[in-house]
């Protein structure tokens, strides 16, 4: 036993003493090379990269050691490599500006790779012309924080993503800025994990996009002018707290699509100018609350195949048309929201109105179903059709209906 | 010519019935703005406005008009003037006094509470529609002499061109439902004049509703700089064709 104890302190003694080797590299230093830096380096150590251009193809980290740049560095990729592939734990690439990755069509080329690791972080670099920005591949527990990533995609074949996660579990992305890739943020098969403080702007495709990424958590990140919007697909267990989706026009644009997602929360989001803020289907069991709908063309589709979602306390304001749905057949609750449209009264100064407000107005159906008939939106025969339609529910959906309508904007 | 204009122009505008059109859109523009939370809103509420109000006063008025000055215009016939001339200062004169009712009730407001390009787009809309209607009612009263069935005929005019043409759109879009008709809906927006001016101004407002299914059509149509010139040219073909026809009517007509 006492052995045993020795053994422990010995090799304990042995890590730390090893600890704290700073390695410097620098063009008039006897070290010139990153990459010879590295593989002199040990477990624990630091690598401290002098201002200067450096073209290495493909600096690889295997080591658990901390690489940062002192002034932002330049690693340029010469547009035919992969920059920095790490594979390891604890390891740490930080301050360094990284241009011009390759591009292929076989292989995924980004800027900083990370393979098969656990806790690696990749903090406070500058990303420029890159073709996949950072790129997390079957890992754990990484951390991806405060990266400018900015491309110059044209189409979304070409073009890769900004930050890339398959498979990986637990990680924390803050406080990046990412722009004009294909998607800004892709995940795939990721678990619990948290966004946070994002800006994705610009870029050819999706804002976000993930798919079979279950309970993760996206919050105050802000999603603006993407040529698609957002779209996420196929999870459960979502959280989406105060986030901002915000002009995203065109006619396959929205705010935010979901797609065959259960089981989520949805809540304090603001969505602004969209042609559609947020489009429903397939999606069950969501709840929906405290959002603030702003100025969309059509502030929610749902599609009649999405059942069990509850929408209560939200905002609609200056939207076109509140609701759109596509069918008759109603599982979804609306309870206590505001709408600025609601032409309702309140006697007994409860501040809920006493008749049900219908969301969903005719011509919003009739647009559904025969676009063209656009040219016609507020002419005298539109306004007389859905007064009718308000009085004698015929084509809506007469279930679709906010029996609480409430008569202020809830202060959120 | 400037002499009928002017005593046209004096003579309508001392009209009761202009003073009370121009207090009460004024009034109703006014209350548009200040009981909506936002201007936005309030511009909507007077868009429903300035497309139906403005065009039955205007082409109701004009009918009227004309059909009492019907001795003023024997006399002025048998006075050595054209009759190209006598028309033309009539339609001046109605058009004139009209507009300026108009400015001065909704386009002052309008500057006042919402001065950007949406309602610049507004006021331009309706001055139009108040020239196009009044050469109309130049067109409906030039047909008839009975004064009656003028003005029959103008009130039907206004209902085709507020209501009826719209809802024949609609009957022909639900007809013609499998076929692309985005095309097809420039080219009708362009045989209403009330049509031509909601959709410019629409397309200034609910740009976000309009951007997607159809609305890329529409917007790259009337969007850019060409297709806003192109609209404003229709309407102004909308001025010029009925008064023209009017103007050929009354040339030869027999007093």
């Amino acid at each position: 036993m006492k052995k045993v104890l020795y053994i422990i302190l010995i090799s304990c003694c042995a890590v730390f003493s090893a600890d704290a080797k700073v390695i410097k590299v620098g063009k008039s230093r006897s070290v010139s090379s990153i990459q010879r830096a590295i593989d002199l380096s040990r477990n624990g150590d630091t690598v401290l990269v002098d201002p200067g251009l450096y073209q290495e193809k493909n600096i690889i980290i295997q080591k658990s050691i901390t690489l940062k740049g002192i002034n932002y560095p330049v690693l340029d990729g010469e547009n035919k490599y992969a920059i920095i592939s790490i594979k390891t734990r604890n390891a740490t690439v930080e301050g360094f500006k990284l241009q011009h990755t390759g591009r292929s069509e076989i292989k995924d080329l980004g800027a900083i790779m990370i393979y098969d690791s656990y806790k690696v972080s990749a903090l406070n670099n500058i990303l420029e012309d890159t073709n996949f920005g950072i790129y997390v591949q079957n890992s754990k527990r990484c951390t991806i924080k405060d990266n400018s990533i900015t491309a110059y995609g044209k189409d979304e074949v070409q073009s890769g993503n900004g930050i890339h996660c398959w498979r990986s579990d637990s990680l924390i992305i803050i406080g990046n800025k990412i722009k004009g890739h294909r998607d800004g943020l892709y995940f795939e098969f990721v678990k619990n994990s948290l966004i946070w403080k994002n800006v994705s702007t610009q870029n050819v495709r999706y804002g976000i996009h993930f798919m079979f990424s279950n309970r993760n958590t996206y919050v105050s990140n802000i999603f603006e002018r993407n040529e698609a919007g957002v779209a996420v697909m196929y999870s459960n267990h979502i959280h989406m707290y105060n986030n901002h989706f915000l002009d995203n026009w065109g006619d396959a644009a929205y705010g935010i699509l979901l797609k065959d997602i259960t089981d989520s929360d949805i809540s304090g989001n603001h969505f602004t100018k969209n042609t559609v803020g947020l489009h429903m289907e397939g999606c069950s069991r969501i709840k929906l609350y405290k959002n603030i709908f702003n100025n969309n063309g059509w502030a929610v589709k749902i599609q009649a195949s999405c059942d069990n979602n509850d929408f209560s306390r939200n905002n609609f304001i200056g939207n076109t048309f509140d609701i759109g749905t596509n069918g008759s057949l109603v599982l979804n609750t609306f309870t206590g929201n505001y709408w600025d449209k609601y032409e309702g009264y309140d006697l007994f100064k409860d501040n809920i109105g006493d008749v049900p407000y219908h969301p969903v107005s005719m011509y919003s159906m009739i647009i559904d179903s025969n676009p063209a008939a656009l040219m016609l939106f507020r002419s005298l025969i539109v306004s007389l059709l859905d007064k009718t339609e308000k009085i004698l529910p015929g084509v809506t959906p007469e279930n679709l209906r906010d029996n609480k309508p409430v008569m202020r904007p809830i202060s959120l | 010519m400037k002499k009928i204009l002017k005593y046209v122009i004096v003579d309508i505008i001392q009209n009761k019935i202009v003073l009370i059109y121009t207090f009460l859109l004024l009034l109703i523009s006014l209350s548009v703005f200040n009981l909506e939370s936002n201007s936005a809103k309030g511009l909507l509420s007077l868009l429903n406005i300035i497309l139906i109000l403005v065009p039955l006063i205007s082409i109701i008025f004009s009918t009227i008009y004309i059909y009492n000055s019907s001795e003023f215009i024997e006399l002025l016939v048998s006075q050595p003037v054209k009759r190209k001339s006598i028309w033309l200062s009539l339609f001046g004169g109605l058009a004139a006094s009209l507009s300026l009712a108009f400015f001065i009730g909704a386009g002052i407001p309008i500057l006042l509470y919402h001065a950007d390009a949406t309602g610049i787009t507004m006021i331009l809309t309706g001055l139009f529609l108040t020239i196009i209607f009044v050469s109309i009612a130049l067109l409906a009263a030039g047909i008839t002499r009975d004064k009656a069935r003028g003005i029959g005929l103008s009130i039907l005019l206004w209902l085709y061109f507020s209501l009826i043409f719209d809802a024949l759109v609609l009957f022909f879009l639900f007809q013609f439902q499998d076929y692309p008709l985005e095309r097809a809906m420039v080219f009708f927006s362009f045989l209403n004049p009330i049509d031509l001016g909601r959709v410019q101004i629409l397309l200034q407002m609910d740009i976000s509703a309009l951007m997607g299914y159809t609305g890329a059509i529409f917007r790259e149509f009337f969007g850019n700089q060409v297709g806003v010139a192109l609209s404003f040219f229709g309407l102004f073909v909308w001025v010029v064709i009925p008064l023209f026809i009017s103007l050929r009517k009354f040339d030869k007509k027999d007093l």
